[in-house]
């Protein structure tokens, strides 16, 4: 399972699972999955599976962490110990902590956090199978779960990665391309903003390499914006569909 | 951010506008940097970096243990933060937070993606016993860029190291007398550079650091690639000035590279 392919990109161009050096795996979307929490995503990314939450604007906990002129975010990225192939302590690891951290931080530039002082804004994102690439589905799903919180946010936040295999700049590595390949580098944008929110790279890259990485990464980007939106229509196409079949059932039983 | 910061945010804003900062330095200018190798006898390297008033002691301590199941033929090197009570006002006794976390990740990061450790040469019986190079970053005064700071203080210190020799007598180790040094390849050099504003400046200390909107981390190697970033802070960067703050750590990177004895 764990042995090192020999080559991850055929004579024809083409990566292991048969993409091209600058496609993203399948994407699905769904908005609102957790009906206990204020607002939810479901993203299946490849084979990651992760779902996002949000809970909030709410009393903040513990009490001395209030801010008086805007929000907390607080945003907690957790690996399902069945996530992996080798079973991972269900206890939050460093490389989660980080995470957690890098994740908020990207998020935060979206959300009017000064429209609500004093209160505390949470974001959870549990990952139940990880393929690679699991901060930039996590993040892509946690903003569509703030955006049907109906948290106001300046833009939608939205994430994807490019890295090298094998000398040749890829978009979207999965797990065995992440770790086989020689650089990794996943990125976060506010499309219509066009600011990075998040950038993090680890692997060797020249400056031209760098440059060329970025810009595909947010190409991609800009490809899974097109979804997220797709997502969250669909999502009130239903509810506006739901609402209006019970004002039709309750016309109909008054007559 | 009190209302004092959000005063002197301005002020720091309006002067980086004008191209020079609250402490008198350029926007592109490091703070005085002094680096002093092997002040913890104790220890097989070790390495104190003042920058600034900015002051890390990094330690090196090499142990013998069990390779990683995935790497058999390779030694392991691991890096730890600790942010001590002392160093500022609004550090706590405690388990390491998510900002020691951060701190450590990203100064392994470089030495790790920058391959600078030969970790192959560190195997005593592959798969079974090799060499684990702890690096433990002490920061003792923190006055902003603990970044780039721990980053020189750990590389420094790693190229300070030096190991006992040993032998293999019928599976035992046994020490012999005299020292090698560690077997090193590269050594990586991290910029940080914060955007004030909209601009950037390099190396920015506390109260930058407390109004700046993000910073980001480029570690360079000695053949200027890079080999390891982080962004950090809850605002945002242009793609454009991304691109920017690259090539100003390339070149901080190559300076500073210059006045060090690696």
């Amino acid at each position: 399972m764990n042995e090192k392919p020999e080559k991850l990109i055929d004579k024809k161009g083409l990566r292991l699972d048969g993409r091209k050096p600058d496609e993203l795996r399948p994407i699905k979307m769904e908005v609102g999955v957790i009906s206990n929490a204020n607002g939810s995503a479901y993203i299946e990314w490849g084979k990651n599976k992760i779902v996002a939450a949000v809970y909030g604007p709410r009393e903040v906990h513990p009490k001395h962490l209030a801010l008086q002129d805007r929000s907390v975010v607080k945003c907690r990225y957790h690996m399902a110990s069945f996530s992996v192939q080798e079973r991972k302590s269900p206890a939050p690891s460093r490389r989660e902590i980080e995470l957690s951290k890098v994740i908020r931080e990207s998020l935060q530039p979206a959300i009017f956090t000064e429209y609500y002082p004093r209160t505390m804004i949470d974001v959870f994102i549990e990952v139940l199978q990880a393929d690679g690439g699991t901060r930039c589905a996590g993040i892509t799903a946690a903003a569509l779960a703030l955006a049907d919180s109906g948290i106001p946010m300046r833009d939608l936040v939205v994430s994807c990665a490019a890295g090298k295999i094998e000398n040749t700049i890829v978009l979207d590595l999965f797990d065995t391309e992440d770790k086989a390949g020689s650089a990794d580098v996943p990125v976060a944008l506010m499309p219509n903003l066009n600011a990075v929110t998040l950038l993090q790279m680890d692997g060797i890259l020249t400056h031209e390499e760098f440059e060329k990485a970025v810009n595909m990464a947010l190409e991609g980007c800009k490809t899974v914006y097109a979804l997220q939106k797709e997502a969250l229509k669909t999502r009130y196409l239903n509810v506006k569909g739901e609402v209006e079949t019970e004002t039709k059932e309750e016309e109909e039983a008054e007559e | 951010m009190s209302v004092i910061t959000k005063v002197k945010q301005k002020q720091i804003e309006q002067l980086i506008e004008k191209g020079t900062r609250l402490d008198g330095r350029g926007p592109l200018e490091y703070r005085e940097l002094k680096i002093e190798q092997g002040l913890i006898e104790r220890a097989e390297g070790s390495a104190r970096v003042l920058l600034g008033k900015t002051e890390v002691v990094v330690g090196i301590k090499i142990e013998m243990g069990e390779p990683f199941p995935d790497t058999p033929n390779e030694g392991v090197m691991t890096v730890n933060a600790e942010l001590v009570p002392f160093a500022s006002p609004s550090y706590e006794p405690g388990p390491p937070d998510e900002n020691s976390i951060e701190l450590a990740r990203i100064v392994d990061r470089g030495i790790r993606e920058s391959k600078m450790i030969d970790t192959e040469k560190l195997v005593i019986e592959p798969g079974k016993k090799v060499f684990i190079v702890f690096v433990d970053v002490y920061v003792l005064n923190y006055d902003g860029n603990l970044i780039d700071a721990s980053a020189l203080a750990a590389v420094s210190a790693l190229v300070n190291t030096k190991m006992s020799k040993y032998e293999v007598e019928e599976g035992e180790v046994k020490i012999k007398s005299g020292y090698e040094q560690l077997p090193l390849r590269k050594h990586p050099i991290t910029v940080t550079c914060a955007k004030i504003g909209n601009k950037l400046v390099v190396d920015p200390w506390v109260e930058e650091e407390q109004v700046m909107d993000a910073r980001i981390s480029f570690a360079i190697d000695e053949d200027d690639n890079i080999c390891a970033i982080q962004k950090g802070g809850s605002g945002y960067f242009e793609p454009a000035q991304v691109f920017e703050a690259a090539n100003i750590a390339k070149e901080k990177a190559k300076e500073l590279r210059k006045k060090l004895n690696w």
